[in-house]
C-alpha cells in the first residue's frame, strides 16, 4: 500500500521528531489516526445515537402509560411504530451507544494512555474501523425512513418473524437493519484486534502484565470475547439476510430450516455480549475507586482473574435465553448451573471493590458518585437475575416486564452510568478542564434516583404478568387494573424526569468543553500513565521521545508510605 | 502526515505486531466459518436425504480446485522464503503466483456454479443447496480479499517495501486453504 | 518430515527451505489423492474416515508447516486452541436441538414432514437432468457425482 504515511517508512523514530506539527482540520477532526481524536469521534456518535435511542424510549413508554395518547414531539403511536421503537431502542442502545462508548471510545483513549504508548499500533486501521462504525450508523438511521418503516422484530431478530417481509411488515427496514449489524460487527473486529495487539506488544518498557491497569485488561478480554463469540452471528447474519432477500429456508421450518439455529447463533454471541460492555464498566470503576478512596486497590490479581474467569464463563451460559424456546430440558439443567456459576465471579469483584473502600479516605466526588452507584444498581441487576438463570422459575418469568427490569438493571449500569463515571474521570484528560462540580452532582442524584424509579416499578408489573411485547395493556382485563396502570404511570414519569436531567449534562458537558476550569496535568492525583501527558494534548503522540514513560510497580500505589505525596506514580523510578 | 508511532515499533511479547493481529484475526475467522460449518454439519446429520442432492455437486471441479489451492499456498510459503532472505523482486513474483491460483479457482467456481444453476440447482432449491452456496461463497468472499490484499503487498515487496508483510499476508492464504481443506469433504465427498 | 528442516525466527540468517515446503505440498497431494480414491470404496465409512481424516491430517501439515505455528509463540497457540474449543461447544450445545428431531418430551414435526417430503420427491424421480441417477440411499458412494 503506496500511502504518503510510507514515504517516511525508512525514516523511522527520526519522524517522530515533528511530534506536535500542525494538522490540518480534516487531518485532526474529520479524518484523524490520532487515537485521541478516534475516540472522541467515538464518543460523540455514540451519545448523538443515545439522544435518539432515548427519545424512542420516551415515546414508547408514553404510549404504554397514556395508551393513544398523541405523545408530544412524536405524535400518536401506531402498533407497528411501537415495534419499531422498542427495537431500534434495543439494538440501539446496545450496539451503536454501549459499544462505541464503553470499549471503542474508552478502549482508543485508554489503551495507548495507559499502556505508555503514543497511539495504537494500527492507527489508520483504527480510523477505518471508526468510518466503517460511522457507515453502520448511517445505516441503521437510514433504516428508519424506508418504505414500511424501521425494522420491528425486536434486536434478537428472532426467525420467523425476521426472516420474511409478509411477517415483519418491514421488506427493506429489515435487512438494512441487518446490514448495519453486519457492518458494525466487522468494525469492532478490526477495532479489538488493534486493542489487544496495542496492549500485549505497544507496552512501555518496564510494564509487566501484572502492571497494566485493571481497565485496560478489562477492555482487552472483552474484545477478545467479542471476536471470539460474534463469528456464528456474522454467519447467521449472512444466513438471515439471505432468507430476507433470497428467499433460502435456513431458519424456516416450513421448507426444512431451523428457527432455534437462529436462537443458539445469537445467543452466542450475545450472552457473551453482556460482558463485552460490562467487564469496561466495572474496569472504569476499578481505576475511580482507588483514586478516590487513597487506597491500593483490593485484590489486583483477584479482580483480574475473576474478570478472565467470567469472560471464560460467559460463554456457558448462553442457552439461559431459550429456556422457553422449545430446546431440550437436559441442556436447560445444564444452562441454568452454568448460569448461577457466572455470579460468582462477578460477586467476587463487588466484594474486592467494597474492600478497597474499607478503610479508605472516601471523596465522594462526581466520578466516585457514579462508580459506586454503578456497584449498587448493578447488584440489584445481578440478584434478580438468578431467578431469570433458574429454568423453573423463568417459565413463568419469561418475556415479563421482570426480565425487562432486570436487564435494565444490568444495563443501565453499564452503559449510562458506566459511562457517566468514565466522562467525569477523564474529562480532565480528555478536554483540559474540569467538570462543573456542583451540576454534575444534582445530574448524579437526578438520574440515578429517577432510574430506579424507572425500573422498581416494571419489577411488580412484570411479577403480575406483564408481557414484554404488549402494545396497549388495556386490551387485557388482568393487566388493564389501575393498580397496575398506575405504575405504568409511575416509571412512564420517572423516565421522563431523567431524560430532562441529562439536559443538565449536555449543558454541562458543553460548557465545560469551552469554559471549564483549567485542569493540570494531574488533577486527581493518580498514579496511571495516562496522567503523565499534558491535557488535552495539542497533536498527534502522547510523550515526546524524552520524556516517553518506563514503568517501575504496579498501577495502584495510593498512600503508599515513606512518601511525602500519598501516591507514587507508575513511571516515578 | 510524518507521524509513525514507537508503538508499532514495540514488540513486549516479542512476536511482529501484524502477525500477531493476523492471529487474532484468524481467531475470529476460525468462529465465522466454525458458525457456517457447525450449523451444516447439523443439518447435514439430521437430514439424510440431503445425500440425494450432495450427489449432484462436481467432484472434479472441487478436487482441481483443492490442487490449486494447495499450489498457492506452497507459492505464499516460498514467497515468505524468499522474503525471509531478502528478496523482495522473488518474493513478489511467487506472489504473483499465489494470486493467480486464486484467481485460476475463482473462475473454476464460478463455472462450476453456473453449470449447478443451469441444472436447476440454486441457492433455494433445498437446505444442501443453500448452505453449498452459502458456505463456499463466504470461503470464495475470502480468496477474492487475499488476492486484492496480496496485490498491494506484492507490489509493495517489488520496490524493497515492508517484506515483512509476505509472511502476514501469506498467513491468511494459508488459513483460507485449511478452511477449503475442510469444505471440500463436507460439501463434495460426504454424499 | 519434522527432521528434515530447522527453521528458526530467532535464526539471524534465513536458510532456503524451499525444497522442505515442496516435499510438504508433495504430501498434501499424496494425502489428496488418497481421499479422493476413498470416495470410490463401496464403504460409507470408510469414505467419511478417509475423506474426515485426511482432511485434519493435510489441515495439520499446513498449519505447521506452512503457517510456522509449530515456532510460534504459546500464545498463539492458545488463541487458536480456544476458538476451536468454542466451535466444538457450540456444536456440542446446539446439536440436541438442531442435529435431533426429537428428544425427551419433544418432536420436530416440521423436520420430519420435510425429510418426508424430500423422500417422496426423490422416490417420484426429482433432479431429472441428472443422467443414471443412482437408486440408492445415503450409503451409496458417491464416485458417479463428478459430472
Amino acid at each position: 500500500m503506496s500511502h504518503p504515511e510510507h514515504a517516511h517508512a525508512d525514516h523511522g523514530h527520526a519522524a517522530h521528531g515533528d511530534h506536535h506539527h500542525e494538522m490540518s482540520f480534516s487531518e485532526k477532526y474529520l479524518f484523524p489516526t490520532d487515537h485521541k481524536y478516534i475516540a472522541k469521534q467515538y464518543m460523540l456518535t455514540g451519545m448523538i445515537m443515545a439522544v435518539a435511542a432515548g427519545f424512542f424510549a420516551y415515546a414508547f413508554r408514553m404510549q404504554l402509560a397514556f395508551p393513544g395518547m398523541s405523545v408530544p414531539f412524536f405524535g400518536v403511536v401506531s402498533p407497528t411504530e411501537y415495534n419499531s421503537l422498542v427495537t431500534q431502542h434495543g439494538s440501539i442502545m446496545v450496539f451503536w451507544v454501549a459499544m462505541p462508548v464503553l470499549i471503542a471510545a474508552f478502549g482508543n483513549f485508554l489503551i495507548p494512555l495507559m499502556i505508555g504508548a503514543d497511539d495504537m499500533v494500527f492507527p489508520r486501521l483504527n480510523r477505518l474501523s471508526y468510518q466503517l462504525f460511522l457507515l453502520s450508523a448511517i445505516l441503521v438511521v437510514v433504516g428508519w425512513f424506508v418504505p414500511g418503516g424501521g425494522f420491528g422484530g425486536a434486536w434478537t431478530s428472532y426467525p420467523p418473524l425476521s426472516a420474511k417481509a409478509e411477517y415483519s411488515l418491514t421488506p427493506a427496514g429489515s435487512s438494512i437493519w441487518l446490514a448495519a449489524v453486519a457492518v458494525e460487527f466487522a468494525a469492532f473486529l478490526l477495532g479489538g484486534i488493534n486493542f489487544v495487539v496495542t496492549a500485549m506488544n505497544a507496552r512501555a518498557p518496564g510494564m509487566k502484565w501484572h502492571d497494566v491497569p485493571i481497565v485496560v485488561w478489562f477492555i482487552c478480554i472483552a474484545s477478545i470475547l467479542f471476536m471470539a463469540s460474534v463469528g456464528p452471528l456474522i454467519a447467521g447474519a449472512i444466513m438471515l439476510l439471505f432468507d430476507q432477500q433470497l428467499g433460502t429456508h435456513f431458519f424456516d421450518p416450513v421448507a426444512g430450516g431451523d428457527p432455534i439455529l437462529w436462537q443458539h447463533l445469537f445467543w452466542f454471541f450475545g450472552h457473551p455480549e453482556v460482558y463485552v460492555v460490562l467487564l469496561p464498566a466495572i474496569g472504569i470503576c476499578a481505576e475511580i475507586i482507588p483514586v478516590f478512596a487513597r487506597k491500593k486497590l483490593f485484590g489486583y490479581r483477584a479482580i483480574l482473574y475473576t474478570g478472565i474467569a467470567t469472560g471464560v464463563l460467559s460463554f456457558f451460559v448462553w442457552a439461559h435465553h431459550q429456556f422457553v424456546a422449545g430446546i431440550d430440558p437436559r441442556m436447560a439443567n445444564v444452562f441454568t448451573i452454568t448460569t448461577v456459576l457466572i455470579s460468582i465471579p462477578i460477586a467476587e469483584m463487588v466484594f474486592l471493590y467494597i474492600a478497597t473502600l474499607y478503610g479508605g479516605s472516601i471523596k465522594f466526588s462526581v466520578p466516585m458518585l457514579w462508580a459506586l452507584s454503578f456497584i449498587f444498581c448493578f447488584l440489584i441487576g445481578g440478584v434478580t437475575g438468578i431467578f431469570l438463570g433458574a429454568s423453573g422459575a423463568d417459565i413463568y418469568l419469561h418475556d415479563t416486564y421482570f426480565v425487562v427490569a432486570h436487564f435494565h438493571y444490568t444495563f443501565y449500569p453499564i452503559a449510562i452510568i458506566g459511562t457517566f463515571a468514565g466522562v467525569t474521570h477523564w474529562f480532565p484528560k480528555l478536554f483540559g478542564r474540569y467538570m462543573d462540580e456542583k451540576l454534575g452532582q444534582i445530574h448524579f442524584w437526578g438520574t440515578v434516583l429517577s432510574f430506579n424509579l424507572i425500573f422498581i416499578p416494571l419489577f411488580f408489573t412484570g411479577l403480575a404478568g406483564d408481557h414484554r411485547r404488549i402494545y396497549n395493556y388495556n386490551n387485557f382485563a388482568e393487566l388493564g387494573t389501575p393498580d397496575l396502570q398506575w405504575l405504568r404511570i409511575l416509571a412512564t414519569v420517572a423516565l421522563v424526569i431523567m431524560l430532562i436531567f441529562q439536559v443538565l449534562f449536555v449543558y454541562n458537558f458543553i460548557n465545560s468543553i469551552f469554559k471549564g476550569k483549567l485542569a493540570p496535568t494531574n488533577p486527581w492525583k493518580a498514579t496511571t500513565l495516562e496522567w503523565t501527558t499534558p491535557s488535552a494534548q495539542p497533536g498527534h503522540g502522547n510523550w515526546t521521545p524524552e520524556t516517553m514513560p518506563s514503568v517501575y510497580r504496579g498501577p495502584y500505589e495510593y498512600s503508599a508510605p515513606g512518601r511525602d505525596d500519598d501516591f507514587h506514580p507508575q513511571n516515578v523510578p | 502526515m510524518a507521524f509513525r508511532p514507537i508503538a508499532t515499533t514495540r514488540s513486549a511479547t516479542g512476536m511482529p505486531t501484524g502477525r500477531l493481529a493476523i492471529w487474532w484475526l484468524i481467531v475470529s475467522e476460525i468462529v465465522i466459518f466454525g458458525g457456517v460449518l457447525a450449523s451444516y454439519i447439523m443439518h447435514r446429520i439430521g437430514h439424510p436425504e440431503w445425500a440425494y442432492q450432495a450427489e449432484h455437486t462436481n467432484l472434479v471441479a472441487g478436487s482441481v480446485n483443492t490442487i490449486v489451492l494447495l499450489t498457492s499456498s506452497l507459492l505464499a510459503v516460498l514467497a515468505h522464503n524468499a522474503a525471509e532472505m531478502g528478496d523482495g523482486k522473488k518474493a513478489a513474483k511467487l506472489f504473483v503466483g499465489t494470486i493467480l491460483g486464486g484467481l485460476v479457482f475463482l473462475v473454476i467456481k464460478s463455472f462450476e456454479w453456473g453449470n449447478e444453476i443451469a441444472h436447476g440447482y440454486t441457492i433455494t432449491s433445498s437446505g444442501f443447496w443453500a448452505f453449498y452456496y452459502t458456505a463456499a461463497g463466504i470461503h470464495g468472499t475470502h480468496v477474492l480479499v487475499g488476492m486484492i490484499v496480496m496485490g498491494f503487498v506484492a507490489y509493495d515487496a517489488w520496490h524493497g517495501r515492508e517484506l515483512q508483510r509476505i509472511e502476514f499476508a501469506g498467513i491468511y492464504w494459508h488459513f483460507v486453504d485449511v478452511v477449503w481443506i475442510f469444505l471440500f469433504p463436507l460439501l463434495y465427498i460426504a454424499s | 518430515m519434522s527432521g528434515d528442516a530447522h527453521h528458526d525466527h530467532a535464526h539471524a540468517e534465513h536458510h532456503d527451505h524451499s525444497k522442505f515446503y515442496i516435499k510438504v505440498w508433495a504430501a498434501l497431494f499424496v494425502l489428496f489423492l488418497i481421499s479422493v480414491f476413498g470416495t470410490l470404496t463401496p464403504w460409507f465409512f470408510v469414505t467419511i474416515i478417509v475423506g474426515f481424516g485426511i482432511a485434519l491430517v493435510k489441515a495439520y501439515l499446513v498449519v505447521r508447516y506452512f503457517m510456522h505455528v509449530d515456532i510460534e509463540k504459546p500464545v498463539v497457540h492458545y488463541a487458536l486452541i480456544a476458538g476451536l474449543a468454542l466451535m466444538v461447544l457450540f456444536f456440542a450445545a446446539v446439536s440436541p436441538d438442531v442435529l435431533n428431531h426429537e428428544g425427551s418430551r419433544w418432536v420436530n414435526v416440521a423436520a420430519r414432514a420435510e425429510m418426508e417430503r424430500r423422500e417422496a420427491a426423490h422416490a417420484a424421480g426429482e433432479g431429472g437432468h441428472h443422467e443414471a441417477a443412482p437408486a440408492a440411499g445415503h450409503e451409496a458412494p458417491a464416485a458417479e457425482a463428478g459430472h
